[in-house]
């Protein structure tokens, strides 16, 4: 099969773009997207054209690394599947298919079809953590965890952190990736001594990044490669709310900078 | 952690657990092993002892050198504008491997490997084509650099399956199989880890062994029936 590509094209953040037209060689149906970008990578070089720049890593959907909007769907077609599964007996012979990067102002385009996704990292260090003793491992079982809140903080483990929910969100929002990190650490015992402070710190840090809030479309949850419940958005409210609530009326030490 | 202080070798590039058996379940034992268990008292605790202040500086001579090196290959690797993609390169060398050192692999087959990766090598400096430049993101030359690594690292990786004349594990040596078709270990020869040394592009990497030595279990043959 053929298939002629719209790709948006565009050198750095700082210079305009626009689309491009390529057309593919005959390619094998049950090739991935990402396989099709490849060899029409090899075709540009050997023509001694710049080939598409495109992020990808594992390839199989659990490093969160690729992107692209397809025909205007974060991560193509299918419910539940990121680009890089996505295959082309998906399309049809002689379609015509826009590529473009994830869209958001917190995410500019470093160049072509890839986008700088370090804001989610931010997001990250201001909370996205637990702390554990270091040196000799601790005993494994030692500390029980209640079955419903290791299913569901499973779930929201599930997250892959690739940044489709904002792209595909009108308002350009991160509170499916938020919502999914947050309730991951804060389900677990593990992530209790933290949680008010991880809750606080990873909404403000998401709020400075420019992510716009949620108007609860839920375009979100519907384009999510690993399909995080919009539901861990409530949890986070639910959170946050306390956690502003309880730390208005929580003395705190005179001596707790000076520990730190 | 490795010899290098601060390097750790962890998940599926440890092969503490298994030796040379690296089918599919054992790499990804050794992942979840290590990290659930291993990774995060391991690198904590070394992250816990060390001084941020201390931290070496890219102004020492190792990091200098580092650069300079890494600058001089991104240089070449954009001067030499053949006209085949890296790509093409990457396939033909997996091509090579996969008839040459597969997981049984033999001899002839090794040695042919073992002619045809330093041509292809050679050819790979004289024809690839790696577009744009070295100051912005560039995948192809990313990917190049990776290629030129994997060069050299199939060369060794046959060069040691053929010095490592017996079978073990994945190292599946034709030549060397008992009457079930198992595989016929010497470890009179061979009960050592090959720890092999660069020397510097263009000649023979020098060979260290490290014994393995067993205090509470020993080896035995392998058996799954
Ligand atoms: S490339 Fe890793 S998730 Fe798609």
């Amino acid at each position: 099969m053929k298939v002629k590509l719209k790709v948006w094209r565009q050198k750095d953040a700082n210079t305009p773009g626009g689309f491009n037209e390529y057309e593919t060689p005959d390619v094998n149906p049950n090739m991935s997207f990402l396989e099709m970008l490849d060899v029409v990578n090899d075709e540009l070089t050997v023509k001694g054209e710049e080939p598409i720049a495109f992020d990808h890593d594992c390839r199989e959907g659990i490093c969160g690394t690729c992107s692209l909007v397809i025909n205007g769907k974060p991560h193509g077609p299918h419910r539940g599947v990121a680009t890089c599964q996505t295959y082309l007996r998906s399309f049809h012979d002689g379609d015509v298919i826009t590529v473009e990067p994830f869209r958001a102002k917190p995410f500019p385009v470093i160049k072509d079809l890839v986008v700088n996704r370090k804001a989610f990292d931010r997001i990250m260090q201001a909370g996205g953590f637990i702390s554990v003793r270091t040196g000799s491992g601790c005993d494994a079982n030692a500390i029980p965890v209640p079955k419903e809140a290791a299913e569901l903080a499973m779930d929201a483990a599930a997250c892959i952190g690739c940044g489709a929910c904002v792209a595909a969100c009108k308002n350009g929002s991160a509170m499916l990736f938020v919502g999914a990190k947050v309730s991951q650490f804060g389900l677990l015992p593990q992530g209790q001594p933290e949680r008010e402070q991880r809750v606080l710190a990873m909404v403000k840090q998401m709020d400075a990044e420019g992510f716009g809030n949620c108007t609860n479309y839920y375009e979100c949850s519907a384009v999510c490669p690993k399909l995080i419940s919009h539901e861990f958005i409530a949890r986070m409210n639910r959170d946050y709310l306390k956690a502003v609530l309880r730390t208005a009326f929580t003395p705190t030490s005179t001596n707790a900078s000076a520990a730190g | 952690m490795s010899n290098v202080p601060g390097l750790y070798v962890l998940g599926e590039a440890n092969f503490s657990d298994h030796g040379a058996n690296r089918l599919g379940a054992s790499a990804l034992m050794q992942g979840l092993a290590d990290g659930y268990f291993v990774l995060p008292n391991t690198i904590g605790d070394y992250l816990a002892t060390q001084k941020p202040a201390a931290r070496p500086k890219t102004d020492a001579f190792e990091f200098q050198q580092a650069e300079n090196n890494v600058r001089g290959i991104v240089t070449r690797l954009l001067g030499v504008k053949g006209k085949q993609p890296v790509s093409h390169f990457h396939k033909r060398l997996g091509k090579i491997l996969w008839n040459g050192c597969g997981m049984a692999r033999n001899a002839v087959g090794l040695r042919k490997a073992l002619a045809e990766i330093p041509a292809l090598r050679e050819e790979y400096w004289q024809n690839v084509n790696v577009p744009g430049d070295g100051g912005t993101l560039n995948q192809s030359l990313e990917r190049a650099g990776r290629v030129a690594d994997f060069l050299e690292l199939a060369e060794l990786l046959c060069l040691d399956a053929l010095e490592r004349d017996e079978s073990c594990g994945c190292h599946f040596r034709e030549e060397h199989v008992d009457a079930e078709g198992e595989c016929l270990r010497n470890d009179e020869q061979f009960a050592h880890a090959a720890a092999w040394e660069y020397q510097g592009e263009g000649r023979a990497p020098l060979l260290n062994k490290e014994p393995l030595v067993y205090e509470t279990v020993h080896m035995a043959k392998r058996n799954y029936k």
